[in-house]
This record gives structure tokens, C-alpha cells and sequence, in this order.
């Protein structure tokens, strides 16, 4: 399970933890998230700024 | 003859994103964009939480300016300077040359406020209001130890929680009696206060800092109330004030920010606003969420569809670790109160009208993930 940050707002995408508030199922790698899932804090589509790596 | 360009001031989460947005658009018109430093993407609201993650300047930068320019199909010039605007002409003054535009997008952000502060001490006050700004922070707090922070507004607390995460010992002044008195109600901002005294945090409240004296290596900061404390560093951060002056020389109109319509257009034709240096339907936002609303309006209306731009609820997350806290703040001279719920846990504060109406929230520890479930009850702004 790998942790990924949000280039534009810092949020924290755990992929162990998901984002169950919006669908997301605890254990879903960042590449199996939707195209149209938008970051929670700041709005921003997947498809327009990728998320970083920030812990394997 | 040849397309004028859209010139895009300001090289900012607003500026490149209102780019971004209209490439998908419009494929053709040329687009340049201006910046009065390097030019890199890199985000903002990271700079005040950056630290304990060990992010040096150089790895929060996204993208450098070349990759923005071929990303965005733009020409990007960093290291300019805009002097002066001429509406009239529909040109601007950049570095002494002057440049056509067809639009003009004014997307120049905001400065930090710098308090009034005696001493000799006062001109080493440091903010930090971009990349570079984090880079000599990061440079001279290395092999410190203390810290004091003017301001416990969100970017204070922000830094606040950060700093003592990476070891530092933190002092916070604000002369309001609360921490993030824009934003909490009395009781919300108690339980966030005592967290972060949990870290080790020292606040000063309902004081300001008058004097700046050195002390050794150290600045003695001499408080109105009085007190005095010691601190290696001295870092401001009270609040932002939306950048206008270059506007207003042009003839535009200006309040708090430059004064834009729902179109975002500015008084003056084929120039808008959008951004921290803004103000939308009287609202100063300097936040990520409305900036995007924005720009994906704005890019719309450049492209020939001319699109207002709405403002759905737009809570904001405090990013204090030491307690996790997502706010959305009743639109100013909201009508009604605060009602608050607290245990050990969190804290759930909500304010309605007096017709019940919800109108705002803040929501701190266990309580934040009723975010989701509570921004929906919310009414759009605009």
C-alpha cells in the first residue's frame, strides 16, 4: 500500500485507508481510483494534476 | 494579422490552471504568461506544512517553468516585471517593453501584511509567501531552535504544528483572544488551542508583539502586555492583503481586491481577475477550491462561453496534524449562531440560521468526517 499527495493542495491519499466518504474502498491503489475523482480538499480532477508518491 | 495573445499575469496556481483550463479549449490562441519569479508550479498551501515532511524548496517544485510552458502550449517568461497597464490600448508595460493583449488575466496573488514593529530586530522578521520565501526560511532556521510566530490564523497554526513536529520550540502571538478567530467559534478554537498546547505550542493571546530587539543571536520580542520572550527566528503571518496597486493605477476598480463580477471581468473591458488578488461578488477567498472554481469559468468565458462562476459550500482543512480540523465558515454577516457539540474526541460546531437553515460548520478530530455529509446541506455562496 502506497501514500500519495496532492501536488496542489497536500492532501493525503493513504491507499490503505481509501476515501470511504466518497466511495473509495479502504485498499484501493491509486491507480484502480476513478478518473473522475476529485481531490477532496481542493477539487482537482485526477486527470488534471497526478498525485505524488510520497511513501511505499 | 496575427492573433494577439492572452496575457496571464501571475504564474500561480490561479494563472496556470485559467491556462490549463483553456488549452483544453481552445487549441490555438496564444497564451502568455508572465511571472515575477522563476516561474515553476509548486503548491502553496504545502509551504506551511512541509517541514516535518523534510521538503526542501527544490523537491516541492512541481514542474519548472520550461515544462509549464510546453504542458500549457504558453510562452512563459519568468523574472518580469509588469509596470503599468494601459486598458485603453490594450497593452502592459513588462520589463520597460510593452506587450499587446486581447485579454488580460490578472492573476497576481497577495502580500503578506507586515505588522508595525520597533526594534532592531524588525527588519529580520520573515514571512513566507512563496517558494523562494520558504527556501530562505528553511535556510535560516537550519541548526535553530526556537521559533515565534505573529499570527494564529490558519497559515500560523499551520507553521505552528509543523515547526514543533520538527522539533523547534514554537511561541505564537495574536492579538485576537482565540486561535483562528475568522473561522471557530470560542469553544472550537479551545479544543484546537489545547491540542496544540498538547505538542508543546505556547500561545500568547489577546497581545501583540510592539518591539523587536536583538538579543545575541537571539530577537527579544516585547509583547503590549507587557511580556517579553526569546526566539532564534521571527516569522509573520497575519494575514494576506490581495495585491492592487498596480490596478488601480490603471483605472480599474478596487475594494479589499480587485472588484470583479460573477464573469470575473474587472470595470474595465477584456481584463479580469481571479485569484488571491481578487474580489468575486465582494468575497476575498484565498483558498485552492474557489481558485479553481474560478479559473474553469474563466478559461470558459475566454474561449467565446461566457460562464459565471459559482461557488458551491467550500470547506477548508486546517492542516494541524495535532488535530485535524476542516472548516466552513458562515459567508460574512451570516445571520444566526453557533451551536457547538464537543467530547475528547472532537469537536462539532455548527452554525445555522434561525429558520435552521445550516450555514457553516467547523469540525475538528473524530468529527471531521462528517464533512462530506454536512458540505451537502450547505447552500452555494454564489
Amino acid at each position: 500500500m502506497k501514500v500519495w499527495q496532492c501536488l496542489v493542495c497536500s492532501f493525503v491519499y493513504d491507499e490503505a485507508k481509501g476515501d470511504p466518504e466518497h466511495g473509495i474502498k479502504p485498499g484501493t491503489k491509486w491507480e484502480d481510483v476513478p478518473f473522475d475523482w476529485s481531490c477532496p480538499d481542493c477539487g482537482v480532477a485526477k486527470s488534471d494534476f497526478e498525485m505524488v508518491e510520497i511513501k511505499s | 494579422m496575427s492573433k494577439q495573445p492572452v496575457v496571464i499575469v501571475g504564474s500561480g496556481l490561479a494563472g496556470y490552471t485559467v491556462a490549463r483550463e483553456f488549452r483544453k479549449l481552445d487549441k490555438d490562441t496564444p497564451v502568455v504568461i508572465l511571472s515575477q519569479d522563476h516561474g515553476g508550479f509548486y503548491s502553496k498551501p504545502m509551504l506551511s506544512n512541509a517541514f516535518a515532511q523534510k521538503k526542501t524548496a527544490d523537491t516541492l517544485l512541481v514542474k519548472d517553468a520550461a515544462t509549464m510552458a510546453s504542458d500549457t502550449n504558453a510562452e512563459v517568461r519568468a523574472n518580469v516585471t509588469v509596470t503599468a497597464i494601459t486598458p485603453k490600448l490594450k497593452q502592459i508595460t513588462v520589463n520597460g517593453e510593452t506587450l499587446q493583449y486581447s485579454k488580460l488575466v490578472l492573476a497576481l496573488g497577495a502580500d503578506t501584511i507586515k505588522l508595525p514593529l520597533q526594534g532592531e530586530g524588525a527588519d529580520a522578521v520573515l514571512s513566507v509567501n512563496d517558494l523562494d520565501d520558504y527556501r530562505h526560511f528553511r535556510d535560516v532556521v537550519e541548526g535553530k531552535k526556537s521559533v515565534a510566530i505573529l499570527g494564529a490564523g490558519l497559515i500560523g497554526c499551520e507553521f505552528a504544528n509543523d515547526l514543533v513536529g520538527s522539533g523547534y520550540k514554537v511561541d505564537v502571538i495574536d492579538l485576537a483572544p482565540q486561535l483562528l478567530g475568522r473561522l471557530l467559534p470560542a469553544e472550537s478554537a479551545a479544543f484546537i488551542q489545547s491540542k496544540l498546547e498538547g505538542e508543546g505550542i505556547v500561545f500568547h493571546l489577546s497581545t501583540t508583539t510592539q518591539t523587536i530587539e536583538k538579543a545575541g543571536t537571539q530577537y527579544r520580542l516585547k509583547m503590549a502586555n507587557g511580556a517579553s520572550i526569546l526566539a532564534d527566528v521571527v516569522l509573520s503571518a497575519v494575514g494576506l492583503k490581495p495585491r492592487t496597486s498596480l490596478v488601480a493605477a490603471a483605472g480599474i476598480n478596487t475594494n479589499r481586491g480587485i472588484i470583479v463580477n460573477k464573469l470575473l471581468q474587472t470595470s474595465v473591458e477584456d481584463v479580469y481577475a481571479l485569484g488571491d488578488c481578487a474580489e468575486v461578488e465582494g468575497r476575498v477567498l484565498p483558498f485552492v477550491m474557489p481558485i479553481m472554481q474560478a479559473a474553469r469559468a474563466l478559461a470558459s468565458t475566454l474561449a467565446g462561453n461566457p460562464t459565471a462562476v459559482k461557488y458551491p459550500a467550500m470547506p477548508v482543512a486546517v492542516k494541524t496534524p495535532a488535530c485535524p480540523t476542516v472548516v466552513s465558515p458562515p459567508d460574512a454577516g451570516s445571520q444566526g449562531e453557533w451551536k457547538v457539540e464537543g467530547g475528547v474526541e472532537g469537536v462539532k460546531a455548527l452554525f445555522h440560521h434561525k429558520d435552521g437553515q445550516l450555514l457553516g460548520f467547523a469540525l475538528m478530530g473524530a468529527a471531521v468526517s462528517e464533512k462530506s455529509q454536512l458540505t451537502q446541506q450547505l447552500p452555494a455562496m454564489i
